[in-house]
């Protein structure tokens, strides 16, 4: 009896060392999360509308339905990109997330200050070897460092009544997203 | 043989607790540092890149983006000020104020976060739309039912979860539940 009593016992401590692994590695293995799911509908560095959301079909669970958004998965590995979006009427964010759908920053229309929200993405290397002269001239330029070599940039921008949902859009679908050393 | 059968009970144990806890805490939405305010809850960290793993896992197997904090903080409900699970067939007045921010809105999703078919394809408000009182509070009306007002159908559906969204807001991981954070209440009026 002592005896199944102990095996339980490790196997509950075992128990806890599974739960704690399976924790820790399912945001590398799950092909439902947010970035796997769009991978499928938004090309590489473009910038690609999402549908708003019904009740029969969402490109994503929970998402806000008063907002037009639009993403942009990019891929850092063959340089730094560019990022612009004119702001709408009521209010525009632009959110940032690694490949693991992890925000790591955010900029709103206010913050931004300007009619047009501009920034530069690169990895924490690229920005490493920006000359320092040339980062006082692309001082007025935000720039944002992204921890991960691909990830997601979410634009949202709100429709405050749903006759402005094409106001919205339209401002969303003058975002660009492209690598910073290819021509305007 | 008493050695082989003893280390399949364990292991098999093992795996019935280490998968069961996981299980159980992803589909509650665990993680740490809940910010609990009347029957709102919010994970104001989930959206930076502090969060922990329990955020990261069931961000990743639900499949949402989540709100990032420079954006907003995002509160859901799933039950009413009593506690009671919120049920699409009943009458829920959800009423008050709610903290400083530039925007809000009110969703209704099911507990998959699938948005509520209804007749007026309405899923929400957001706080331009919503008509107040003269003291600037508001009251929406949860029911299955048209009624008069701010309404938001439910369709009727058995469960569903209300998500209070604040976009550009200064509630964020160091607020504490209190006076400056007003939530507004969640009341059921009738069941039938």
């Amino acid at each position: 009896m002592i005896r199944w009593l102990l095996l339980a016992l490790g196997g509950a401590f075992l128990g806890g060392v599974v739960h704690l692994a399976t924790v820790l590695i399912l945001p590398r293995t799950a092909t439902q999360d947010a970035y796997s799911r769009l991978a499928s509908i938004a090309p590489v560095n473009s910038v690609v509308p999402l549908p708003s959301p019904t009740p029969e079909q969402a490109p994503m669970p929970f998402m806000d339905p008063a907002f037009a958004s639009a993403v942009c998965r990019y891929d850092l590995s063959q340089g730094p990109m560019k990022f612009t979006v004119p702001v709408s009427l009521a209010y525009t964010s632009v959110s940032f997330y690694t490949r693991y759908d992890v925000a790591y920053y955010a900029i709103n229309d206010r913050a931004a200050g300007r009619r047009v929200i501009e920034l530069n993405l690169m990895t924490v290397e690229q920005h490493n070897q920006i000359p320092e002269d040339e980062e006082i001239t692309a001082a007025d330029r935000l720039i944002v460092e992204s921890p991960t070599l691909t990830g997601l940039i979410a634009i949202r921008a709100l429709a405050p009544e749903p006759g402005l949902m094409p106001m919205a859009q339209s401002a969303i679908a003058a975002a660009k997203c492209v690598r910073a050393d290819e021509p305007r | 043989m008493r050695l082989l059968l003893g280390s399949l009970f364990a292991f098999f144990v093992a795996a019935v607790v280490g998968l069961g806890a996981t299980y159980l805490a992803l589909s509650r939405g665990a993680a740490f540092g809940p910010l609990t305010i009347g029957s709102w809850t919010a994970w104001p960290k989930t959206g930076t890149p502090d969060a922990d793993p329990y955020a990261r896992a069931s961000i990743a197997r639900n499949g949402r983006l989540p709100m990032a904090l420079g954006d907003g903080v995002s509160f859901t409900a799933s039950s009413d000020d009593k506690g009671r699970p919120l049920d699409g067939r009943c009458d829920v007045v959800v009423g008050g104020v709610t903290p400083a921010a530039r925007f809000w809105t009110v969703t209704l999703y099911t507990r998959d976060g699938e948005l509520v078919a209804n007749s007026v394809n309405r899923y929400g408000f957001t706080s331009q739309e919503i008509v107040r009182h003269a003291d600037g509070s508001f009251e929406i009306l949860v029911t299955p039912r048209a009624s008069p007002g701010n309404w938001l159908p439910t369709g009727g559906v058995e469960r569903y979860v209300l998500w209070l969204r604040l976009y550009d807001t200064a509630v964020g991981v160091s607020t504490k539940a209190g006076r400056e954070v007003p939530m507004p209440s969640v009341a059921v009026r009738s069941c039938p």
